[in-house]
């Protein structure tokens, strides 16, 4: 009787837990195996090679290391501008929350768009020849700073890393506005007594208070920042001579591009321990900093 | 009133000015891309590259049937339809059986298998496309319908189960001991008791994994070579790739791409913010 509900119960998770064994498990280990391996995903045998691919992203890719700059790159303007930007307008809105209602719904539109949608229109805004802003830098005569914005190497990689922040910052905006909302306002009232004004207010009293918020924020926007593909692959697809070439749009073109699937694999395994590191220094500093 | 005060306020006001503009500048450089996109959408291929207007004088609705039509839009449209209704139909079903027996059933390795799913939220696996794709070859399920839907099922699995076995953890107990004690069987409680009880979680659930679904391109792009299984994201890139000058009818289809995400974002906004901030909470 005991046995048969007990059986009974694991049914309950059976599906899931299926599910998660074939597409997820598998798969994981699968990234392992393949990396180890050299195979076109086509042939019925694969041949072992050791770390032989690791070897070769890490010490003899000319591509691997320039793309994993430029997905810094992306994520240290998602870092500073764009969450800039977010906990100015929080604040803004912290006090008037009426009004930050209707601003939560506007600047969280670009985060509910697609990474295809946003790409293509902001590509052809960008265009060279037939684009917006052009028209409007050519109108306010400005024409000197008109550009083919996407295929020249000294402005791709910002363009695409400000609409890559673009898209972003509404989605940091919600978090830190409802983190500013759990400050409570005497704390405010009583600095106010005390004679400190904005800046020290902002310094002694928010800053503080919101530094497990920021820790939040910054470690989502690095790990999502850093793995950000589909936007680059719409607008630019890695050009201009890979000047905005990101990771995953390296370990998608050894897949598709070069049929190098264990080359992927093991280029995914480097990358994915690279993002491990960079959340365990991050909330190792934050933890210091608590106890500090 | 005194010199100082009087300062003070019209200090404030112009602060206030400032801050308000900024809001309102940044609103719409929110909002602008898409007037601009729906606004390209009724041009003709002769004015789409001259006339610079944000809404053109003469609209030319007929963009939306040839997208639909010519630009293959209706199929991708319906594809995208039945992908969301099936993955987000499943991960509903599947993640609450196992949410509940998370929250209210015992059985050996209960935490074991908990945790197994939290970890898969955490660890970041970048390129899991690539075994997925070899998995799907040895399937037989590249290319289908089915493979997609179970692939993307598993993506909203984890976070989904989370969220549900919180709210089951937190729910009372009351009428599900009530049920048990009128005979009610295990599954039937799950059915007939804790799932209604737990609409406000599937809202979030259902909504949040719809967006995803929704806006989901790169399994969809390395999984379907046949265009009559592609959903939205991936036909808007093929036509964008096929047709490059038909940007007229290119943007009428990503106005068709958008207008369902923002109907469902404006009437159920609180249940997304919801989701999103649970989400990153975890993750």
């Amino acid at each position: 009787m005991k046995l048969k509900s007990t059986l009974e119960n694991y049914l309950f998770i059976l599906p899931a837990v299926a599910i998660f064994s074939i597409f997820y498990i598998y798969p994981f280990y699968a990234t392992f195996n393949l990396g180890l391996r050299s195979w076109d995903g086509v042939s019925a045998v694969s041949q072992f090679v050791g770390l032989r691919n690791f070897k070769e992203i890490i010490f003899q890719s000319r591509f691997w290391w320039p793309s994993i700059g430029h997905a810094a790159y992306i994520t240290l303007i998602a870092l500073t501008l764009q969450n800039a930007l977010a906990l100015a307008l929080a604040m803004a809105c912290d006090r008037q929350i009426k009004l930050g209602n209707f601003y939560r719904l506007i600047f969280f539109i670009p985060p509910v768009l697609s990474e295809v949608v946003v790409g293509l229109v902001w590509k052809w805004i960008y265009n060279g020849d037939y684009g917006l802003l052009n028209h409007w830098l050519t109108n306010l005569g400005l024409a000197h700073l008109a550009r083919a914005w996407l295929s020249d190497p000294q402005t791709a990689l910002t363009c695409v890393a400000i609409i890559h922040s673009w898209k972003g910052f509404g989605w940091g905006f919600i978090i830190l506005l409802a983190g500013l909302q759990t400050i409570p306002r005497q704390l405010y009232e009583a600095s106010r007594v005390d004679g400190a004004n904005g800046w020290q207010r902002f310094w002694h009293v928010t800053i503080p208070l919101m530094i497990p918020v920021f820790v939040l924020v910054s470690i989502l926007t690095i790990l999502g920042s850093m793995q950000a593909f589909v936007l680059v692959l719409t607008m630019t697809g890695g050009s201009p001579a890979l000047g905005t070439s990101v990771p995953v749009s390296r370990i998608l073109h050894s897949m598709r591009g070069s049929l190098r699937f264990g080359y992927a694999c093991a280029q995914g395994i480097i990358f994915g321990l690279t993002l491990v590191v960079i959340s365990v220094i991050q909330i190792r500093i934050s933890k210091k900093m608590k106890q500090a | 009133m005194n010199s100082e005060s009087l300062k003070y306020k019209s200090k404030s006001f112009t602060t206030g000015v400032l801050i308000n503009l900024l809001l309102l500048l940044i609103a719409a450089a929110c909002v602008f891309p898409l007037v601009w996109m729906f606004g390209s959408s009724l041009k003709t291929q002769g004015s789409v590259f001259s006339d610079m207007s944000l809404i053109p004088r003469v609209l030319h609705w007929e963009n939306y049937y040839r997208a639909w039509t010519e630009g293959n839009f209706g199929t991708y449209f319906l594809n995208s339809v039945i992908y969301t209704v099936c993955v987000v139909g499943g991960i509903v079903l599947i993640s609450s059986l196992a949410a509940y027996a998370f929250s209210r059933l015992q059985f050996p390795g209960k935490n074991f298998f908990f945790y197994m799913f939290l970890a898969a939220m955490m660890i970041p696996l970048p390129g899991s496309f690539v075994p997925l794709y070899v998995l799907m070859e040895r399937l037989h399920l590249r290319n289908t319908p089915q493979g997609y839907i179970l692939c993307l099922i598993n993506v909203g699995l984890s976070l989904s189960i989370f969220l549900l076995k919180t709210f089951f953890d937190r729910m009372p107990k009351d009428l599900e001991d009530a049920a048990r004690i009128d005979g009610c069987s295990k599954l039937g409680i799950w059915w007939n008791v804790a799932l209604p009880l737990a609409r406000p979680a599937l809202a979030v659930i259902v909504i949040f994994n719809s967006l995803n679904v929704w806006n989901e391109y790169i399994l969809a792009l390395i999984l379907f070579d046949d265009a009559r299984f592609m959903p939205l994201q991936v036909g808007l890139a093929t036509f964008h790739g096929e047709f490059v000058t038909q940007y007229h009818l290119l943007m009428a289809g990503v106005t068709i791409a958008v207008i369902p995400i923002l109907l469902i974002y404006i009437f159920m906004q609180k249940h997304i913010v919801k989701g999103l901030t649970a989400g990153a909470v975890v993750g």
